[in-house]
């Protein structure tokens, strides 16, 4: 081949590389990336504007009595300073603290029911997750009105008890699936040689699968807490009012979310100022639920049997 | 079998509680549903099916329910979300799975988490903040038109914010679940990255992408709080961007208020309650079904 004819199928190749390089197809490769960039940046950009007008407008009203002190009674409707919200943040840690603790309760046996017990039988599994993905998308104003019909019904008044229900009812899908989605990572290989070694199903589920998955649940806890201390709509009317730390179960409590509802809502500036640091403290309470849980979750994987 | 009737008894009562447990939580949505649903069976004595959904009148002093403009109002405040969102969450989904640096896409999944996590009451405070005088004072004057900011816009716009997590999070496990040798394939026959998207990527993910954005939508109907604080909560049926509206969820929410002046209230809140439930679960329910059809393909 001499040289002339060598160039000659350079050029050719490179003739039939250039429209994919030039032209048409790169204006539209390097449109509909700018349009991408502009998508991811859009969404990082409003995470930061709320994170910013959240803490800005929180901080320049925060004082921290407002963490000392109770909120004074009937304080929504007058005009005036109404005082801190430590009441609320107590009652909030409460109902969520003791929520979450049931639904874990009672959404581990069933995480483990499904991939224990159930495996056996597919057909019930299917039909189980299905049913479970079905009240994962319940929306949380519908356990509020649930909530509220339950406690006409047993005749038991708005109470930190009736919330605690209500919340549990409304975290236990989510706190389901996010153990079934661990559980079902177990390899097939683990449950089989512990069966094969004679152990029975519930030593499986509660020694083996427990600590096979035990990062996966406390993140599981963490994300379910999250959600019950920051969910509004299912408590609005469930757990009333309480100017002071509730004392019982059977005594209303006021909860942060509903709170800060409340205090916007009123035309005070004081109480609407008192909202704004009320959101930014929800907020940061919230901030640290995550970052914990992402320190759990990268942390504990080496405490895994394998 | 050489168990010990100890460890016997002990594994037959922790299997009973376990799927004792198990049953009681399958229980819930019929629960949900028969609750609800005899609970409001008092407002069907004096009204018909019909008047309920069709009717816009909504007096309670007068035993009036016409759900009409609350049905309207929720649809709306949807479909302007969905519509704010859902090409910022399929762009941002291709350009996390397909084309950022792992920083970048680091950093965007970061951001989503947190986006995630912040409470509806959080973002209702900051639509109060931001969104309504944003609206009212710059997007408003654009078109000519005098509001106080409280409309279906900032509604759709706060919940348009909520939704992204949930939406590109489905999107992005979509995309990722795609076999990475369909996109080597289409390189190697000359196709651009771009092309490789539109051509297979998008077309293998279509299924997979209508039903996130199905989810999308029934997460938002149900959204409270937050669309309760900027949406402006006048009952009537809106007409236009800029007007208030008044979602069901709200009209929940704001009834508990009212309880107790007219027997027929509690009833119309579990109506409510009722018909935002089943829209949401019909919504699920069909798209469920939807992927099994479609993962057959």
């Amino acid at each position: 081949m001499d040289r002339e004819e060598n160039l000659k199928m350079r050029l050719m190749v490179k003739s039939h590389e250039k429209p994919a390089r030039t032209g048409r197809k790169l204006a539209q490769e390097v449109a509909v990336r700018a349009c991408m960039n502009i998508a991811s940046i859009l969404i990082v950009g409003v995470m930061g504007i709320i994170l910013v007008s959240i803490f800005y407008k929180g901080i320049s009203a925060f004082h921290w009595t407002m963490l000392t002190e109770d909120t004074k009674a009937g304080t929504f409707i007058s005009i005036g300073d109404p005082g801190g919200i430590r009441n609320a943040i107590v009652g909030s840690l409460y109902l969520a603290l003791s929520s979450t603790l049931l639904a874990l309760v009672v959404g581990l046996a069933c995480a483990l029911c499904m991939n224990v017990y159930m495996v056996k039988y597919p057909r019930l599994l299917h039909t189980a997750r299905f049913l479970l993905d079905l009240v994962w998308g319940v929306p949380s104003i519908i356990y509020g009105a649930l909530g509220m019909s339950l406690m006409v019904f047993l005749g038991i008044k708005a109470s930190l008890l009736a919330g605690i229900i209500t919340v549990s009812l409304f975290v236990l899908p989510i706190m389901i699936r996010a153990i079934d989605e661990v559980m079902k990572t177990v390899p097939v290989g683990l449950s089989e040689s512990v069966l094969s070694m004679g152990s029975t199903r519930s030593e499986l589920s509660y020694k083996v699968y427990m600590r096979q998955c035990f990062p996966g649940i406390v993140t599981a806890v963490l994300l379910s807490f999250g959600r019950a201390i920051g969910d509004a709509a299912s408590v609005l009317y469930v757990t009333g009012d309480n100017a002071r730390i509730p004392g019982s179960l059977m005594d209303t409590a006021s909860t942060l979310p509903v709170t800060i509802f409340n205090l916007i809502n009123s035309p005070s500036a004081a109480a609407q100022e008192k909202a704004y640091s009320a959101a930014f403290i929800l907020t940061l309470i919230i901030l640290c639920i995550s970052l914990l849980s992402r320190y759990i979750s990268k942390h504990y994987q080496k405490y895994r049997i394998f | 079998m050489n168990i010990s009737s100890n460890r016997r008894t002990r594994d037959r009562v922790i299997t009973i509680l376990t799927y004792m447990a198990m049953g009681l939580v399958l229980l819930l949505p019929f629960v949900l549903f028969f609750g609800l649903a005899f609970k409001s069976e008092l407002l069907f004595r004096d009204n018909s099916l019909g008047d309920l959904l069709f009717s816009s009148e909504w007096n309670t002093g007068e035993g009036k329910f016409g759900f009409k403009s609350f049905i309207v109002g929720s649809l709306y405040v949807t479909l302007v979300a969905m519509v704010i969102t859902a090409p910022i969450c399929l762009l941002s989904a291709i350009h996390i799975t397909q084309y950022a640096p792992r920083k970048t896409a680091g950093l965007v999944t970061t951001a989503i988490d947190i986006l995630a996590g912040i409470p509806s009451v959080v973002y209702g405070v900051w639509g109060m903040i931001f969104v309504v005088p944003f609206v009212s004072k710059v997007i408003a004057p654009v078109f000519g038109v005098q509001t106080t900011g409280f409309s279906i816009l900032s509604g759709g716009i706060v919940l348009a914010i909520m939704v992204i997590p949930f939406i590109l999070n489905i999107l992005i496990e979509i995309y990722r679940t795609i076999p990475k040798e369909l996109t080597e394939v289409s390189l190697s026959l000359g196709a651009t990255r771009w092309e490789v998207i539109r051509d297979v990527l998008n077309r293998k993910a279509l299924p997979g992408v209508l039903a996130a954005f199905g989810f999308g939508f029934a997460r938002a109907f149900g959204e409270t709080m937050a669309v309760l604080m900027v949406v402006g909560n006048v009952a009537q049926v809106p007409t236009g961007l800029f007007q208030p509206g008044y979602p069901l969820p709200a009209l929940i929410a704001n009834l508990y208020g009212e309880l107790g002046s007219v027997p027929q209230i509690e009833s119309a809140l579990m109506f409510a309650a009722l018909l935002l439930f089943v829209v949401v679960l019909i919504f699920n329910a069909a798209l469920r079904w939807f992927i099994v059809k479609a993962e057959k393909y």
